[in-house]
C-alpha cells in the first residue's frame, strides 16, 4: 500500500476529523449547559430603588459601572440620541409640589413586557425568572420593541463595534438594553450597578422569596412602579418618587 | 362590455426607455444608499434611539397602505358588481402588488440586519402584530396573484368574483394590521388608539386610488389609447369622497385624543405648537392633501378637468406622505409621558431632533420607483390594459 495520501483518503480523513470535532464540541457545549440548573419561574428577580437615599453621584457611579461592565458608551460615531443608554440618570419635578427627584432608569423587566409582545421574531424574550433580554442572533433590527417600550429603555447599535465583552455580544444593527447583569446573577452575584455603590439605597433580590430582604421591605414600605397604570408589573420598583 | 380586449403596451420607443431609465436612476440611488447605510450603520441617518423609525418607514408605510387601497377598483367590480370598473380590475390588482413590493423593499432594507430576513420568515411570535403583518403581506401576494390569474385565464373567469371577495376581505384585514402597528402601542400617547385601524383603511382608499388614477391616465395618454370621461370622472368623484372621509377620521382621532388629559399635551404639540410638525399637519396634511384636492375635484371651475384630477391625485399622494410623516415622526418626537404629573428636567424628554438624511430619503423614493417600474414592466409583457376605455366601451349607457 502506498504511503502517498490520495484524494479519496484525504477526503475521508478530513470528513472524519470534522465529524469528530463537531460532535465533540456539541457534547462539550451540552455538558456545560447541563451543569447549570435551569432558571425557574419560582424566582422573580427585582430591584427596589430608594430615591430618597440615593445621591446623584451614586447614580452616576451606577451608570459608569454598567458602561464598564458591558462595554457601551464609547461608540465613536453615534451622536446625541444615537448613543446607547442602558441606564440613565433621570431628574423629575412634581408639577404641584415642585419636589425634585433623581433616579436611575433602565429596563424595568416587566412581567408583561410590551417589547416581548411586539417582537416579530421572538428575539425579545423574558426568562422564567423575569429577566427581559434580547437574543442577538434572532434580532433583525426592526426596532418595534423600541417603539413599544414605555421606558425608553432600549438602544439600537448604530455603528460597527469591536472588542466586545465576552458575555455581551453587542453588534451593529441589533437592539440592546439592561440585562439585569444576567451573567452575574447566574454566577450568584448582584447586578454591577447594585454592587458598584456602597449603599443600601438599592435592594436586589428575589421578589417572590418571602425571606428575601426585597420582599420583606416591599411588604413594609410604600413603593411605586413607573407607569403602574399600564399594568406591566415591573421588576424594578421605586420608593420616594 | 363583454368585448373588452386587453393588450400589452408597445413599450419600444424612446419615451418608454427614457421613462424606465428615469425611474431606474432612483432605484440605483436607493440601492447605493442602502449599501452606504448598512455598511456604516444607522449613525449616518437622521434616525436615533428616540426617532427609531425615520423616513424609510414613512415611505414604506405609505406604500403599503396605498397598496391595499389600489385594489379597491377591482373590488368595486368583483364584490360590489359595478360593471364599469371591471375593465380596470387587472390593472388595479397589478398596481396594488407593485406598491406593496415597493413598500416592503424599503421596510426590509431599513432593518438593522436585512441579512436576517430568513429569521423573520421562519421565527414567528404570534402575539406580535408585526409578525401577523408579515403573514398578511405574503398572503396578499398569493391571493391577489390568484385573483389576477383567474381574471386572465378565461376558463377561470367564473371564479374571479369569489377570488375578488377573498382579496377584498384579506386587504381589509391587512390594513387593519398595518394600522394596529401603531394602534397597539400603549406606551406612546400619539398612537395607542383603536381608531388607527379604520383610519388606515380609509387612508388606503384615498392613497391607493390616487396612485391608480395617475397610473391609469399616464399609461393611456402615453400609449395613445382612448380613455373616456365616464370612467375618469367617476374615479375622480370617488377620490373626492375618500379624501373627505380621511379628513373626517383625522378630525375624530384628534378630537378624541384632545379629550383625554393624558394625551392633551401631545395633541397640543401636533396641532398648535409643534413647529415643523404643526406646519406639516395644517399646510401639508390638511390643506395640500385634503382641502385642495377636494376643491379641485368638486369646484365647478375645475371639475371634470383631467389635468386637475391628475394634480389632485398628486396632491393626495404628497399630502398622504406628509400625513404619515406627522404620524410616525411627530408621534415619536414628542416624549413619552413616563411620569404623569411630573416634568422630566434631566436625562430624557424634550422634543427629539430629527433631520432626514439624503440616503434614507433616497431609499424611500426608490421604493416608489420600484413600484412604478414593476407596473411598467408588467403592462409591457402581459395584457393588463384594455385597448380602449372610451365611453362607449366602458359604459354603453353613457350619454354625452
Amino acid at each position: 500500500m502506498s504511503n502517498v495520501l490520495n484524494r479519496r483518503d484525504f477526503i475521508k480523513a478530513t470528513t472524519a476529523a470534522v465529524g469528530v470535532t463537531s460532535v465533540a464540541t456539541g457534547v462539550t457545549l451540552t455538558t456545560f449547559a447541563a451543569n447549570k440548573e435551569p432558571v425557574s419561574s419560582e424566582t422573580r428577580w427585582g430591584m427596589l430603588i430608594d430615591t430618597n437615599n440615593l445621591t446623584e453621584t451614586e447614580i452616576e457611579v451606577m451608570v459608569n459601572a454598567c458602561q464598564k461592565e458591558h462595554g457601551w458608551g464609547s461608540e465613536l460615531h453615534s451622536i446625541g440620541d444615537q448613543k446607547p443608554n442602558w441606564i440613565k440618570k433621570i431628574k423629575v419635578k412634581d408639577r404641584s409640589t415642585e419636589k425634585v427627584t433623581s433616579l436611575p432608569l433602565m429596563c424595568q423587566h416587566c412581567d408583561q413586557p410590551p417589547c416581548v409582545d411586539v417582537c416579530p421574531t421572538n428575539a425579545s424574550m423574558k426568562r422564567e425568572d423575569g429577566i427581559v433580554l434580547v437574543d442577538r442572533h434572532l434580532c433583525i433590527g426592526c426596532r418595534y420593541c423600541m417603539m413599544a417600550c414605555p421606558y425608553d429603555a432600549r438602544s439600537f447599535v448604530h455603528e460597527n463595534l469591536t472588542n466586545q465583552k465576552e458575555h455581551m455580544p453587542r453588534g451593529k444593527g441589533t437592539v440592546e438594553s439592561c440585562t439585569l447583569c444576567v451573567h452575574r446573577i447566574d454566577n450568584g452575584e448582584q447586578p454591577v450597578c447594585v454592587s458598584s455603590i456602597n449603599s443600601d439605597a438599592i435592594i436586589f433580590g428575589d421578589l417572590k422569596d418571602s425571606n428575601s430582604n426585597i420582599n420583606k421591605t416591599l411588604r413594609k414600605i410604600q413603593s411605586t412602579q413607573i407607569r403602574a397604570d399600564l399594568n406591566l408589573n415591573t421588576g424594578i420598583r421605586y420608593s420616594g418618587i | 362590455m363583454s368585448n373588452i380586449r386587453y393588450q400589452q403596451i408597445d413599450g419600444r420607443g424612446l419615451g418608454f426607455y427614457t421613462l424606465v431609465a428615469f425611474f431606474g436612476v432612483f432605484i440605483l440611488a436607493a440601492l447605493g444608499s442602502v449599501y452606504y447605510m448598512e455598511h456604516n450603520g444607522h449613525y449616518v441617518t437622521g434616525m436615533s434611539n428616540r426617532i427609531v423609525w425615520g423616513m424609510p418607514h414613512v415611505f414604506a408605510i405609505f406604500l403599503i397602505v396605498a397598496a391595499s387601497g389600489a385594489l379597491n377598483v377591482a373590488s368595486i367590480a368583483s364584490v360590489f358588481q359595478k360593471k364599469m370598473y371591471k375593465p380596470l380590475s387587472r390593472l388595479s390588482g397589478l398596481v396594488s402588488l407593485a406598491l406593496l413590493a415597493g413598500g416592503l423593499m424599503i421596510l426590509v432594507l431599513d432593518l438593522g440586519r436585512p441579512d436576517r430576513l430568513i429569521v423573520a420568515m421562519t421565527e414567528y411570535n404570534f402575539k406580535s402584530i408585526f409578525a401577523w403583518n408579515i403573514i398578511l403581506y405574503n398572503g396578499f401576494f398569493v391571493i391577489v396573484g390568484i385573483y389576477l390569474w383567474m381574471m386572465f385565464e378565461r376558463r377561470m373567469n367564473k371564479f374571479s368574483s369569489k377570488a375578488g371577495l377573498a382579496a377584498f376581505t384579506w386587504r381589509l384585514i391587512l390594513t387593519t394590521g398595518t394600522g394596529s402597528i401603531f394602534g397597539f402601542l400603549v406606551a406612546r400617547q400619539a398612537y395607542d388608539a383603536v381608531i388607527m385601524a379604520p383610519m388606515f383603511i380609509i387612508m388606503s382608499f384615498a392613497f391607493g386610488l390616487a396612485f391608480f388614477i395617475l397610473i391609469l391616465m399616464a399609461s393611456y395618454k402615453w400609449t395613445e389609447r382612448e380613455l373616456g370621461d365616464a370612467i375618469v370622472n367617476r374615479l375622480g368623484n370617488l377620490l373626492g369622497v375618500f379624501v373627505a372621509a380621511v379628513l373626517y377620521f383625522v378630525a375624530v382621532y384628534h378630537l378624541g385624543n384632545l379629550y383625554l388629559a393624558e394625551n392633551t399635551r401631545v395633541e397640543n404639540f401636533l396641532l398648535f405648537d409643534g413647529g415643523v410638525y404643526t406646519q406639516l399637519f395644517w399646510y401639508g396634511q390638511i390643506i395640500i392633501g385634503g382641502l385642495l384636492p377636494m376643491s379641485l375635484i368638486y369646484l365647478p371651475a375645475t371639475k371634470g378637468n383631467r389635468s386637475m384630477l391628475g394634480l389632485s391625485s398628486l396632491l393626495v399622494i404628497v399630502g398622504g406622505i406628509i400625513q404619515i410623516y406627522v404620524l410616525i415622526i411627530g408621534g415619536q418626537a414628542y416624549p413619552i409621558e413616563m411620569f404623569p404629573g411630573m416634568d422630566i428636567i434631566e436625562g430624557y424628554g424634550g422634543i427629539a431632533k430629527y433631520v432626514p438624511s439624503l440616503p434614507e430619503t433616497l431609499l424611500g423614493i426608490g421604493g416608489i420607483a420600484v413600484s412604478i417600474v414593476a407596473v411598467i414592466f408588467f403592462i409591457k409583457f402581459l395584457p393588463f390594459l384594455p385597448e380602449s376605455l372610451a365611453d362607449e366601451v366602458a359604459d354603453p349607457h353613457h350619454k354625452v
